[in-house]
């Protein structure tokens, strides 16, 4: 009797195995849950790839690659080209990153310095998260009714001055090019800002503190060492921003004019590959079905592509430090 | 953030989960009746419990939706919900079965009908409830009744016409001083039973216009908007803008429309009467798949359309079939009121009847 009591305060040795066993047990059975929850995803995707391509292999076997390079889009006699949209697309997405990187990175640069008190700073990046909570949608809606009717004498400006600049050469039209990208601009700046903000706020503080002891001013440690040392975070975010602006439907929809032209001027109306398929698809039967997965395949393609890129870009940079 | 992230994938797990639950429950909710109403059905006279649901074109969806709702007001058993995720969705859910009806702006095309009497071995029912108009709206600071003739709409639609000073708007319009504004041609860029409705007008009355007539088709000029309210909210904001909604929007959002010239080159003003007048003297074929590209009827307005409800032969369910019953041969008769309030067409006498007679010998 005397030994239960012992038993009691002491394990025994197989008790002590069973306790193995079990915490075997559930490490076992967590990995393998991990495992699923990781494999589930990979699934996920190659099934939605899967899917797309098995939909649009119609259209793939009747366009091929002539789908990427023709300009015609009509549902009346099945002819289908998409290169209007890959262009609107590509260029929307990168006049959106010309206006939202440097506003971006500036935030992101004024927020991890100590130019401010943190009891402001703290509220300013707040409402900067708060800026990416908004429904695409109301950004939509906002960009049609505030932005819109607010830059078009400007833009009226721009075109009667410079109109000799094939950037501005039509007159501008309330659905353009331009507008888009401003808007995507503002819904892409809050992932530049906060990812960059926190790359900058991580960096490790001798960096600082070794640069201001050479002499170095702070504009100098700012562009010349933390800029550089953060610059992986930086452009990761910049990719991110990238592939959201690529991917954007309702905002581009509701605003790009949804016009299936080429034009140089970017107060002209113009198309991308998700309005094109927002506005379609509803209604669409067949062929143009098929082809406008053959689209969105394509999207898909690209922003691998640049997500690819991204990687490459980063692994690049952190070598260099 | 990486926390954010996570906290928000188990709300929506939460959510799905409740989605699912309430969705589960509805269903056993809206079962339970319609399993014992047969019985109930017969002992109470008129009061008869069933839930359907359609989905189609939403061109005529603000009429079916309050149709639908008043019809709800008098006989609370019958719940009919419409979703207006367009025709060419319609259609497509007619025929995979997973609706009570469909409905549709064009008519059932033969492929669709093959492929419906090949899955049901029987021939799919399309009847048209009601018809409407499709108008030119404008804003054009200054100009408040605009004419238009045929050669000026044309123009205009195909880019060959860009400024409103231009000698042939000038021509039709010898009271009004036109602005020498660019003209912003505004169109769908949605697929949508309007457009099907405007260009198969164009195609017939336009000699120049080689873009055919569809739901969606390629546009040689202007800017796309999506819906009704997309093009509305796209012409009040752009002086010298002009494009193409349903006469019902354009009239509930007070924007101005032109009057246009028809097949005996007469201007006419849209208005529901105008409208009506297109259909007069027209025999509707057996299948009920009137298309009248551009009346010959020298009073009426010429861009016009009906618009279909599709319907199954027979129904499974005795308690639905009756139900639908009820609520078309209700809409045909006590509805067309809203009909006409809403700014859509009645349709005529004639063809009521014969749409009542063919609702009446769906099988149950």
């Amino acid at each position: 009797m005397d030994a239960l009591s012992d038993k009691a305060n002491q394990p025994s040795q197989p008790q002590l195995a069973q306790n193995r066993d079990f915490s075997w047990f559930v490490n076992r059975v967590f990995y393998v849950m991990t495992a699923v929850s990781a494999a589930s995803i990979a699934l996920i995707l190659f099934w939605i790839t899967f899917q797309l391509f098995r939909t649009a292999l119609p259209a793939i076997q009747e366009f091929g690659f002539q789908f990427l390079v023709t300009t015609r889009w009509n549902p009346v006699e099945n002819l289908y080209g998409m290169l209007p949209q890959i262009y609107g697309t590509v260029v929307s997405a990168m006049l959106a990153l010309l206006m939202a990187v440097p506003l971006g990175v500036g935030v992101a640069i004024f927020l991890s310095e100590d130019f401010l008190p943190i009891q402001i700073r703290t509220p300013i990046a707040f409402m900067i998260e708060l800026l990416a909570a908004i429904p695409s949608v109301v950004y939509g809606l906002w960009g049609i009714f505030v932005l819109v009717p607010t830059i078009l004498p400007v833009l009226g400006w721009f075109h009667e001055n410079l109109g000799w600049i094939p950037l501005f050469s039509s007159s501008p039209q309330t659905r353009a090019m331009l507008p888009t990208a401003m808007v995507l601009a503002v819904m892409i700046s809050p992932i530049i800002i906060s990812l960059s903000r926190d790359t900058l706020v991580s960096l490790p503080p001798q960096l600082r503190a070794g640069s201001l002891a050479l002499g170095a001013t702070r504009w100098e440690t700012i562009l010349k060492v933390l800029l550089p040392a953060g610059l992986s975070g930086i452009i990761g975010s910049v990719m991110l921003a990238l592939g959201r602006a690529l991917g954007e439907t309702m905002a581009a929809a509701m605003l790009i004019g949804n016009a299936n032209q080429i034009k140089s001027s970017i107060l002209a109306p113009a198309s991308t590959i998700a309005s094109l398929i927002a506005n379609q698809f509803a209604e669409a039967t067949g062929l143009q079905v098929a082809s406008l997965l053959y689209a969105a395949l394509i999207l898909m393609v690209i922003t691998l592509a640049v997500n690819m890129l991204a990687e490459v870009i980063i692994n690049r940079f952190q070598q260099v430090e | 953030m990486s926390f954010k992230v996570r906290s928000t994938g188990r709300l929506t797990w939460v959510l799905g989960l409740m989605v699912a639950l309430g969705t589960a429950a509805c269903g056993s909710v809206s079962d339970a009746p319609s399993t014992s109403g047969s019985s109930s059905t017969e002992s109470s006279g008129g009061g008869l419990s069933a839930s359907l649901s359609g989905a189609g074109a939403s061109f005529p969806a603000p009429l079916y939706q309050r149709w639908f709702s008043e019809y709800n007001k008098e006989n609370s058993g019958v719940q009919v919900s419409y979703q207006s995720v367009g025709s060419g969705a319609g259609v497509e859910q007619y025929l995979a079965g997973t609706v009570d009806f469909g409905a549709s702006d064009a008519p059932i095309k033969d492929e669709e009908r093959k492929k419906f009497s090949d899955k049901y071995q029987a021939e799919p029912i399309q009847v048209p409830m009601t018809s409407g108009s499709v108008v030119f709206a404008f804003k054009l600071d200054g100009v408040d009744d605009l004419k238009l003739s045929r050669e000026d709409y044309c123009g205009i639609v195909e880019g060959k016409i860009k400024t409103w000073d231009d000698p042939a708007i000038k021509k039709a319009n010898p009271d009004v001083t036109l602005p020498s504004k660019p003209i912003s041609w505004v169109h769908r860029s949605d697929g949508s039973g309007t457009t099907f409705l405007f260009t198969t007008h164009i195609e017939a009355a336009c000699p120049g216009w080689s873009a055919g007539s569809g739901k969606s088709v390629e546009w040689p000029v202007g800017t796309g908007a999506k819906g009704n309210e997309g093009i509305a909210a796209q012409i009040q904001q752009t002086d010298g803008a002009i494009g193409y909604v349903e006469f019902a929007y354009a009239k509930e959002n007070g924007i101005s429309m032109a009057a246009i010239e028809n097949k005996s080159g007469k201007i006419i003003a849209p208005t529901p009467e105008s409208a009506a007048l297109a259909f007069q003297g027209e025999t509707v074929p057996e299948d009920f798949a009137l298309v009248i590209p551009d009346t010959a009827n020298p009073e009426a307005y010429p861009i016009v359309g009906l618009t279909w409800l599709l319907l199954y032969p027979s129904y499974e369910d005795a308690n639905k079939v009756q139900a639908l019953k009820a609520v078309v041969d209700w809409s045909l008769g006590d509805g067309q009121a809203f009909a006409e309030e809403l700014g859509y067409i009645p349709l005529e006498e004639g063809l009521i009847a014969r749409v009542k007679e063919k609702v009446a010998a769906l099988g149950g």
